[in-house]
């Protein structure tokens, strides 16, 4: 279904006219601070959101998947979460075992979702996606709110998705996660793009007062 | 024909008297009618009252605004003046005078679904539109929406929706105008508990009358007790 390419697309005030595409391969973070616009531009890649204007086009219609900053958990156990985005999607439910078990949450399996904690209702909503085994994965701020441990269990689930092939767009304000995890990053600034560069070159030798300002201001807590 | 034992205002009562009254088994043929009608009412409101709330919650179309404003001012509707509508519905020359059920359980069921298919509908309506924006952008994305989105919000919302329906059973069994008007308040076939308190206080009968009372509380506390059991043990199981 890739490439995913995004002509002229804006959004209301929140997103300047932008126009990319979005290759298979490696993993493409979109940084920027807070209120630049990363969600909103996830949102309209995703097809959540419908363009002010300009146009949204993949290559093929084939499947994607999206995890959010605040994981949303149906009221039934954890299994029952996965073997629901299976129905959805038309497919069989027998797979929903082996993605909790990609993510570690196997044991839980029977467990209310609700009642899980915050870095484990993560993992539940990444196996919820892996069972779908999406060409591309979008996540929103999946580590937001939570504490480092639960973020490094996170970062080596989207690790293990990259290496089964599967495409990686991530939103992070995070600059650490951004190094550990990007092959090349977006630069969002007040809803404009305004850079695109591999991880190395763009923390290195970033092409924009905004972008080298963002890297010397978040670096103490990246 | 009038109930024993008797006691006279001014009189006194005696124990005895009072409790006698539960031995009574007019007592429980009231009580048990008063349940059936309101059960059933129950079952009719939900099956109309849930789906309508369901599907105000998730749909987006002109005037919904105000139908949620009409359904909410709805759940206040004065059980006489739903009485009186449906008196005229039922009467004999009125539009639905054909079916005969003026003066029978069947009117008291149909006024007391009228009553409180609002209160289901309109409690439903929050419960799921909360539910809806939380699931939303979640649903969407797993390519989840229509029925299958209004059904996985029904199902999610199962304990607030019990709580919903509880309310409704409570107001039915509590309400005395509807079920006076349209049932009439015939012995032993459209008689239950509030209309034969307000008869009986008002023939002076009041061992009978305090009787029901006691019953008809008990039933409300218990169906409010309940609610919440339900409510709150689910929260800690389910989250």
């Amino acid at each position: 279904m890739l490439p995913l390419r995004l002509q002229e697309v804006s959004f209301l005030h929140i997103i300047k006219p932008v126009s990319l595409a979005i290759e298979a391969g490696p993993s493409t973070i979109i940084l920027g601070a807070n209120g630049a616009g990363k969600s909103v531009l996830m949102r309209l890649m995703h097809g959540l959101l419908a363009p002010t204007s300009g146009a949204v086009s993949w290559n093929s219609k084939g499947g994607q998947a999206m995890v959010f900053q605040r994981p949303v958990m149906l009221r039934r156990s954890a299994l029952a979460n996965v073997e629901y985005a299976l129905r959805a999607a038309g497919q069989a439910a027998g797979g929903a075992m082996d993605a909790l078990r990609e993510v570690g949450l196997a044991h839980l399996a029977g467990k209310p979702a609700r009642v899980l904690s915050g870095g484990e209702q993560q993992r539940l909503a990444l196996a919820r996606a892996w069972a779908l085994h999406p060409e591309v994965l979008f996540l929103d701020e999946p580590t937001a709110s939570l504490d480092p441990s639960a973020t490094r269990e996170i970062e080596h689930v989207i690790q293990a998705f990259d290496a089964a092939g599967t495409k990686i767009v991530m939103a992070t304000h995070n600059l650490g996660q951004a190094r550990r995890l990007a092959d090349e990053v977006i630069y969002l600034h007040q809803g404009r793009v305004l850079e695109r560069a591999p991880v190395e070159r763009f923390f290195s030798k970033p092409a924009t007062a905004e972008a080298a300002a963002f890297i010397k201001g978040e670096l103490p807590w990246g | 024909m009038s109930l024993r034992p008797r006691c006279k205002v001014g009189r006194g009562y005696h124990t005895y008297a009072m409790l006698s009254i539960f031995a009574d088994v007019r007592l429980w043929e009231i009580v048990a009618l008063s349940l059936e009608v309101s059960l059933a009412a129950v079952l009719l409101a939900t099956a109309i009252g849930l789906p309508l709330g369901a599907a105000v919650a998730v749909a987006r179309f002109p005037g919904r605004a105000a139908l949620v404003v009409l359904l909410n001012a709805l759940m206040g509707l004065p059980p006489v003046v739903v009485g009186l509508a449906v008196y005229l519905l039922l009467s004999r020359a009125g539009p639905l005078g054909g079916l005969g059920l003026l003066f029978t359980p069947g009117a008291m069921v149909f006024a007391q679904t009228v009553l409180i298919t609002p209160i289901i509908a309109a409690l439903a309506r929050q419960a799921i539109e909360d539910a809806w924006r939380e699931y939303e952008e979640q649903l969407r994305s797993l390519g989840v929406h229509g029925t299958r989105a209004a059904l996985t919000l029904i199902w999610d919302t199962r304990f607030s929706l019990v709580t919903a329906v509880l309310a409704g059973l409570g107001r039915a069994s509590a309400e005395v105008g509807a079920v006076m008007i349209v049932g009439g308040n015939i012995d032993g076939v459209t008689r239950v508990m509030t209309t034969t308190i307000a008869l009986e206080t008002s023939k002076g009968d009041l061992p009978l009358a305090l009787g029901l009372g006691v019953v008809l509380i008990a039933i409300v506390l218990v169906l409010n007790a309940a609610a919440m059991l339900i409510k709150e043990a689910a929260q800690r199981r389910y989250g």
